[in-house]
């Protein structure tokens, strides 16, 4: 069960770039901001959109290539699909949906209904068979989406967003439920999220798409502890800054220098967690290496601490407490001193 | 930055009462003037109305034929709408092909051209001699003008555009990433229409089909210069009433009467199945 797809498609202003390739039985979430293309390549790979350029293979019989002039239309691809917002055909039954797949692949009517009904009890719904989507709760409309997609016994399953259009509440619930109908789904699966706790608890392996290409690619650990762009830095919630290094001080393309208790030469990548990032008042004395001057931006109270947003020198995010934020008298506008250990600042080759 | 406010506070929570306000009086005035409009002639028609006569020229041949006639004549418009507007519809709707607004146009031409004009232009397009029609004579020996077949094609050119403007807005106004689920599922293209698009788009087609219905069940002025005036023929209930109006004028109350009567039959008998679409399902 191999996919090999090489995808170049462009629509409107975005030009998609992406090259995925997966051996099957393994679970990759394709994470990326809005509008990076996550959605466009799937609906490549499902053939609801045709690539220009590139081909897509999956068990060595061709899908898509151009320039062969082989297209396989969507309903002759062994691919299902949960999509966002799950799709669930409004005016038919919670079983009616599932037997869907099954009823336009020409299956006899009580066969179909068999085989739905049988997917309904493996998703816990089998109480739920006369249920119209309308009168079923966000969980139990993905379940359905997906026993709907994975009746057809497809060997390549897309989910987009499976998760998003839930609230909080039931979203874990959910998750834990989805993690297990993937365990023991054997085909290709891919996810698409723009949430990395999806991301963190569904995949093996992630690809970050960003305006259309990958730009890192890797186990979730690798990536988040390693991030190379923006994105990926925000994600995770740290600090990063590209700069050329030499000998552990990496200087910043805005001038501003960075000393690093790791050794890397040329040009590479440094990550500050924000709880690293302490603030002063005035100039401190001691033994931090780095220390900045900054102005305060943004100030946003989470549960238990605040994230600061600084800018100046270096553009900095720090995490402080609430009491500190009384005692500095943290507010936009606000000029500090933002010290960092050398210690704390990771750095690695870009 | 401010904290969240908890949600289970009751003050939040609590709904507002909403402030009843004091209808505007000259929109008040307006409104029934307009509905006094609409009702006003229907009163001066059952006012006139010859009760004792009713039944005799209800059961008079020349009524029941003309009520035939057109009933029979609105159905075959319908329904040649509904087979031709709907691809067209489609067409329109889902394919950006060149020259589309043109087409657009084209449609709702047909809907404002006066129908006595629509009516000559037909005269001179499928007439014996006309640009199409004098091979329609030649070849098969079809003659429109002045037949049954000539009334049902002037109904249709008036009422079809009613079907395919509506209709185009329900494909429009549909989310077609739910035929592209189906076809993910296995479905082909045709299987997806009648399973998926059909039933989306059902709202608009028979408002659309009641709508083309009810202008071919009135469509006069196309038919009396393109398919004349013969009864049993050609004289739907509109011109016999137009006729009987110049001679008979009880028979003509009695016969608006009954088209009034069938048009807001139908209208109430659709008004369910309207309701049914958007009402949710009981478990």
């Amino acid at each position: 069960m191999t996919l090999d797809a090489r995808v170049r498609c462009t629509l409107g202003s975005l030009h998609l770039d992406v090259t995925l390739q997966t051996p099957g039985g393994e679970t990759i979430a394709v994470l990326g901001p809005n509008g990076a293309g996550k959605t466009t390549l799937f609906r490549c790979i499902a053939g609801l959109v045709p690539v220009d350029d590139g081909a897509i293979d999956l068990d060595g019989r061709c899908l898509d290539d151009p320039s062969r002039g082989v297209f396989v239309p969507p309903e002759d691809r062994p691919i299902g699909v949960v999509f966002q917002d799950y799709l669930l055909f409004p005016n038919l039954s919670a079983l009616e949906n599932v037997a869907f797949g099954l009823r336009a692949r020409g299956m006899a009517k009580a066969e179909a209904r068999r085989r739905a009904s049988s997917w309904l009890a493996t998703v816990g719904l089998a109480d739920h068979a006369d249920h119209r989507p309308s009168m079923l709760s966000g969980g139990q409309a993905q379940r359905i989406a997906l026993a709907r997609a994975l009746a057809t016994e497809p060997r390549v399953l897309l989910l987009d967003e499976p998760l998003a259009a839930l609230d909080a509440g039931t979203k874990s619930d959910v998750r834990r439920d989805l993690r297990r109908h993937l365990a023991s789904f054997e085909g290709v699966r891919l996810l698409v999220t723009h949430d990395p706790v999806d991301a963190y608890a569904l995949a093996d392996r992630v690809l970050i798409v960003e305006s259309g290409r990958v730009v890192q690619q890797g186990t979730l650990e690798e990536v988040t502890t390693q991030p190379r762009s923006r994105y990926v830095a925000d994600l995770v919630g740290v600090n990063l800054l590209r700069g050329v290094a030499s000998r552990g001080t990496i200087s910043t393309a805005s001038g501003a220098r960075v000393v690093s208790a790791d050794v890397v030469d040329g040009p590479a990548f440094a990550v500050i967690a924000p709880h690293s990032v302490a603030l002063y008042p005035a100039h401190p004395e001691g033994s931090p290496r780095n220390t900045w001057q900054a102005v305060v931006t943004d100030v946003d109270r989470l549960a238990d601490r605040v994230r600061v947003r600084l800018v100046g020198e270096v553009p900095l995010v720090a995490e402080v407490t609430p009491g500190a934020v009384a005692d500095l008298g943290l507010e936009p506008g606000v000029a500090v001193w933002a010290t960092v250990k050398a210690t704390e600042v990771t750095l690695y080759p870009a | 930055m401010s904290a969240p406010a908890p949600v289970d506070d009751p003050i939040l929570v609590a709904p507002r009462r909403v402030r009843t306000e004091r209808l505007p009086v000259p929109v008040l005035v307006l409104a029934i003037a307009a509905l006094v409009f609409f009702a006003l002639p229907f009163l001066g028609l059952l006012w006139k109305v010859p009760w004792g006569d009713v039944w005799s020229i209800l059961t008079s041949h020349g009524a029941l034929t003309a009520l035939r006639l057109s009933i029979w004549c609105s159905l075959w418009a319908t329904g040649l709408s509904v087979l031709f507007g709907v691809p067209l519809a489609w067409l329109l709707a889902r394919v950006d092909f060149p020259g589309r607004s043109a087409a657009r146009a084209l449609c709702t031409l047909s809907m404002v051209l006066p129908p006595v004009v629509a009516g000559v232009a037909l005269f001179y397009a499928l007439g014996r001699r006309g640009l199409v029609g004098q091979y329609l004579d030649r070849w098969f020996g079809i003659t429109l003008p002045f037949t049954t077949a000539g009334v049902i094609v002037a109904q249709t050119f008036v009422a079809m555009p009613f079907l395919v403007l509506t209709v185009e807005a329900s494909f429009r106004q549909l989310d077609t990433r739910f035929e592209d689920a189906a076809r993910t599922l296995g479905g082909s293209r045709w299987y997806v229409f009648r399973r998926v698009t059909l039933p989306a788009i059902r709202p608009g087609l028979i408002a659309g089909a009641v709508l083309a219905w009810a202008r071919a069940l009135g469509e006069f002025g196309a038919t009396i210069t393109f398919a004349g005036n013969f009864p049993g023929r050609t004289q739907t209930m509109p011109l016999a009433i137009y006729i009987a109006n110049e001679v008979r004028p009880d028979e003509a109350i009695v016969l608006s009467l009954v088209l009034i009567a069938v048009s807001f039959a139908v209208l109430v008998g659709l008004r369910d199945r309207f309701l049914g679409i958007g009402r949710a399902p009981t478990p």
